[in-house]
């Protein structure tokens, strides 16, 4: 490890070490509570790596959902994730075996540090940039098991500690909704859910629920294409 | 509660799924070729419909047969977007929503 890279990179991700100390132990309180220990925390983060991802793992462990539906619903959340690594194409060249694990690590956080950092000067960048990147997870691993052995030790009732993923999605959204011009996606994405889970949710199963969600919602996007391609423009 | 092996099971098809998608957009478009337009489209109207979708998922078990099935939900609810409104602070919104849900169903709705 590049040792003058790791000390350029370090005050660079401080807001992400807070962040991640934070969001990382209500993660792995969370966990405690539906009984899966610190090593299942650790593992988690380890190998899943992702803010939301994770949260949404734990409502789909306590559910002991099927794997179907572990598979969609985690594709779902990480949909954005595609935006991303289209515009890190350029910055992740010529990385070696390093940009396997840059594509790992590109969680919201990384990607709004490696959109927006500049190596210093002398500082080779893609040592740089693996450091953030490296920096970053080894912040969620501490904080999520920090935040398991936290929620073993302390007696604290966590019922309805589970809305933390539907306020996660709520801040998401209003980020994005300031962040838009055009808020059609978006209220064509809940009208459309709301729909289903009134008409379909009584005779399918919830899971069947958001296949005929999406596809509705994406259906309807490529009809509105014209419509709102023009508006949008570079504002996302 | 699942077995531990579906319990690994579910947390390695999380770790494949959520890699795959980070690894998709270089699998696809990292030879040179520019993304379709269509592709950059959905990228880019997408994520906002299927943030909107996932609230109205989590927001599914809503109940207005009693207060209690709806109240808290709406109430914290609007305290995430208020807060974020005000602070623009993604853990303050995030816990103080989530620590006002928990005060409202342990107490007032218990």
């Amino acid at each position: 490890m590049d040792r003058k890279a790791l000390a350029a990179a370090f005050p660079v991700t401080v807001p992400v070490l807070m962040g991640y100390l934070a969001i990382g132990m209500a993660f792995g309180f969370m966990l405690q509570a539906i009984g899966y220990n610190f090593i299942w925390a650790f593992f988690m983060s380890l190998t899943i790596y992702a803010g939301s991802g994770q949260y949404l793992g734990v409502s789909l462990l306590a559910s002991a959902a099927a794997l179907g539906t572990v598979a969609l619903m985690t594709l779902l959340i990480n949909f954005r994730h595609l935006v991303y690594g289209l515009s890190m194409l350029e910055k992740f060249r010529g990385m070696g075996w390093r940009k396997f694990y840059m594509i790992f690590s590109l969680t919201d956080e990384t990607y709004a540090l490696l959109s927006s950092a500049q190596a210093p000067v002398g500082v080779n960048p893609k040592n740089f940039y693996f450091a953030i990147a490296l920096l970053d997870q080894s912040y969620w691993i501490i904080g999520s098991v920090i935040g398991a052995v936290a929620g073993e030790i302390l007696p604290i009732s966590t019922e309805g500690i589970d809305f933390a993923m539907t306020a996660l999605f709520v801040v998401i959204a209003v980020d994005q909704w300031k962040a838009y011009r055009k808020h059609l996606p978006a209220l064509i994405g809940g009208a459309v859910t709301i729909v289903c889970l009134l008409i379909l949710g009584q005779i399918f199963g919830q899971q069947q629920m958001l296949i005929v969600s999406l596809a509705v919602i994406v259906v309807l996007m490529l009809a509105l294409r014209d419509r709102l391609e023009e508006k949008e423009g570079e504002a996302c | 509660m699942l077995t531990t092996a579906g319990a690994i099971a579910a947390i390695a098809v999380m770790a494949v799924v959520t890699f795959l998608t980070r690894a998709l957009p270089f699998l696809l478009f990292d030879r040179g070729s520019a993304p379709p337009k269509i592709v950059l489209y959905l990228g880019r109207v997408l994520p906002p419909a299927i943030i909107a979708m996932l609230i109205i998922y989590c927001l599914k078990d809503l109940s207005f047969l009693s207060v209690g099935g709806w109240v808290p939900q709406l109430v914290s609810v609007a305290a995430v977007v208020a807060l974020h409104l005000w602070k623009h602070n993604n853990l303050l919104s995030i816990f103080g929503g989530t620590i006002l849900y928990m005060v409202l169903v342990q107490t007032i709705f218990a």
